[in-house]
């Protein structure tokens, strides 16, 4: 089956991906990583990275922007603001040639669908955050492309606006049947959207794997800490991983064999103390609680290492409360040889 | 105690409540009131006499000879004078050239300052100062170099004069003399409104398939319609009150290029009260065109192109580009 896209780009981000039909793919990365300019380049948009794109096996990459039949939406929708939602929305329906009846009809289903029928003739300028962010959706969507871009669409929103428009994005998506690629940095945006994470760091895909890989295994640091795990890079020798950044070692359960790798330890596998501890623990230094932040019964403390490297441990509130955890405490850190994870670089 | 209101409450200086009744603290251990000096204002700059004489001395300046105009106007008969067959037929060419002129600036202007604002080649900037500089040439010199351009003896002349068609001393060349000085207000105000908009709109349009063409005459245009509409106006005037060179490309003749400003000049010898009131109504144009601009490229608030505030204003309550601070407030 021909996937929905083929691309290859180079400049400032140099990536080679393929997407399936239907697919949803989310873009992660650091800011500056080249995630923007990587849905530019798809888009034929001007940028620091030019692509080579195949959509449903035609290519495209010579065709100006207008001629590709890829939904593009910008961070914070880019509503034209002197049309009404509805022509926004019929706005990429009357360059196929229908009339404007059938175009004002169509977009008004699409607004409909998405729970916007009463804001039709709002201009954007009277529309809240989430309201213009589901306009700008229903007004790619309604252009029929084949694929689609979103860049950071819940970025701007507020956390209950977020959760809204989410759900809309979610349940839009799924019976969407081109490619789909979402740039965000948030990882519960990340998991819930799309099944498949491509990670960008520095210009290049850190990993390109099924969603579920990615949390279970990180190959970037990043990415990693994005999903709230401790990780360090550094080198494995036989015996433990040597930590790139100050030196300090890990012992792992099992060898592992030399090279590069990624060490991740869950903060729930992080045990704080007063003392040194003996026992199972193989792995402990001392340190300094830098920062304690926390929902609910659990708290995240950040300890500021020495003898080994900076972690966050998280804990339950009591546990917290009996060992007196506050900023400035110094403490011993203990992880178990089994709580660290290693993927090879 | 840092932040609580006593900790920011200064210390009474004892010397100053012994002499300010007011500010003495009352029994019963009280704050005390602040002493008077510290009324809560604004202290207000003095602006030294060195200023305030030429300041004033240069108002004056501009508003004398505007009131001399004023106070010297033949009111009983300004209708009259302003229905006499010559001036009625000067005013329509006026009316007729300045239109055409705008006419021609806004063809000429509109694609010429997208081209400024939107495309980079090289040799921009010196073609950029060429356009606008009919802004600073003396308007008579831009007559003269017309006359050596589209004149019978011009560069074009002769193959004008081949398709029987004659510039001088006609109406078109009176239309041509005021659009080559009004383009670059025109060209100057549209660039600013294009190159102060956000590209989001328009390649987002692009990307819902529309052509380029449809992204400026649907997208482009309606978003600058403000900077646009400032432009025009200031365009008009210009090209309204052109004299210079008008006179020395397209001439004098009534009837067909003597324009309001010529018949003023000219008026001004046998009849000045007619020309007083001629002055008087091309006063009142000028005031509208002004009170019309408020606030959108006159006031020093609004000094970035119009335009520029134009999407912000309508658009997102989110304005993540920073783009359209320093609209009108």
């Amino acid at each position: 089956m021909t996937p929905a896209l083929r691309a290859r780009t180079e400049g400032l981000v140099t990536a080679e991906l393929t997407v399936a039909a239907g697919e949803v793919v989310a873009v992660v990365g650091p800011n500056g990583a080249g995630k923007s300019t990587l849905l530019r380049a798809l888009a034929g948009l001007p940028g620091p990275a030019r692509a080579a794109v195949a959509i449903d096996g035609r290519p495209v990459g010579h065709l100006p922007p207008h001629a590709r039949r890829v939904g593009y939406v910008p961070q914070d929708g880019a509503l034209f603001p002197h049309l009404t939602a509805a022509r926004n929305v019929a706005y990429g329906l009357r360059g196929r040639g229908g009339s404007r009846a059938e175009a004002r009809r169509t977009a008004h289903d699409w607004l409909a669908r998405l729970g916007l029928a009463d804001l039709a003739g709002r201009r954007p300028g009277q529309l809240s955050g989430g309201q213009q962010q589901r306009v700008a959706l229903a007004r790619a969507l309604a252009a029929e492309p084949r694929l689609l871009l979103l860049d950071e669409p819940l970025a701007a929103l507020d956390v209950e606006t977020r959760a809204a428009v989410r759900h809309t994005l979610r349940s839009h998506l799924g019976p969407y049947d081109g490619a789909c690629l979402i740039v965000t940095h948030d990882p519960v945006d990340a998991l819930s959207l799309a099944g498949r994470m491509l990670v960008v760091e520095d210009g290049a895909i850190a990993q390109d794997a099924p969603a579920a890989e990615v949390t279970r295994a990180p190959r970037s640091a990043w990415v990693a800490r994005m999903l709230g795990l401790n990780a360090y890079e550094g080198v494995a020798d036989g015996t433990g991983i040597r930590i790139r950044d100050g030196g300090h070692t890990l012992s792992t359960a099992e060898p592992v064999p030399a090279g590069p790798v990624l060490a991740t330890v869950h903060p729930d596998h992080v045990t704080l103390h007063r003392e040194r501890p003996e026992g199972s623990a193989r792995n402990t230094w001392p340190g300094t609680v830098a920062e304690v932040t926390g929902t609910g019964t659990r708290l995240r403390v950040t300890v500021r290492g020495r003898g080994g490297p900076d972690v966050v441990a998280e804990v339950t509130a009591a546990a917290a409360a009996e060992l007196g955890v506050g900023e400035g405490l110094p403490v011993w850190v203990g992880v178990k040889a089994t709580g660290v994870g290693v993927t090879a670089l | 105690m840092t932040g609580t209101p006593d900790a920011v409450t200064p210390a009474p200086d004892p010397a100053a409540a012994a002499a300010d009744p007011v500010s003495a603290a009352p029994p019963g251990g009280r704050a005390p009131a602040l002493p008077r000096e510290d009324a809560p204002r604004t202290p207000r700059t003095r602006v030294p006499l060195l200023l305030w004489v030429p300041a004033l001395a240069g108002l004056a300046f501009v508003v004398l000879p505007l009131a001399g105009l004023l106070v010297r106007a033949p009111w009983r008969s300004v209708l009259d004078r302003l229905g006499d067959p010559a001036v009625r037929t000067a005013l329509r060419l006026s009316l007729e050239c300045s239109f055409g002129a705008l006419g021609i600036s806004l063809v000429l202007g509109v694609p010429l300052a997208w081209l400024f604002a939107r495309v980079d080649f090289p040799g921009k900037s010196v073609l950029r100062a060429l356009v606008l500089l009919p802004l600073v040439l003396p308007p008579v010199v831009g007559g003269v170099a017309l006359l050596l351009a589209f004149g019978r003896r011009g560069l074009l002349g002769p193959w004008l004069e081949s398709l029987g068609i004659r510039l001088t001393f006609s109406m078109t060349g009176a239309m041509l003399a005021g659009a080559f000085v009004a383009l670059p207000f025109l060209v100057l105000s549209v660039e600013g409104a294009i190159a102060g908009l956000d590209r989001k709109y328009e390649e987002t349009a692009a990307t819902l398939g529309a052509g380029p063409l449809r992204v400026f005459t649907t997208v482009t245009l309606p978003l600058i319609a403000p900077g646009l509409a400032a432009g025009a106006a200031l365009a008009w005037a210009r090209a309204l009150g052109e004299f210079g060179a008008t006179i020395t490309f397209a001439g004098n003749l009534p009837g067909e290029t003597q324009t309001l400003p010529l018949a003023v000049y000219l008026m001004l010898q046998d009849d000045p009260d007619t020309a007083i009131a001629v002055s008087l109504l091309l006063l009142v144009v000028s005031v509208v065109v002004l009170v019309a601009l408020r606030g959108r490229w006159l006031s020093p608030s609004a000094r970035k192109a119009p335009a520029r505030t134009a999407p912000a204003r309508t658009a997102p309550t989110r304005n993540l580009t920073g783009k359209g601070e320093g609209g009108p407030r």
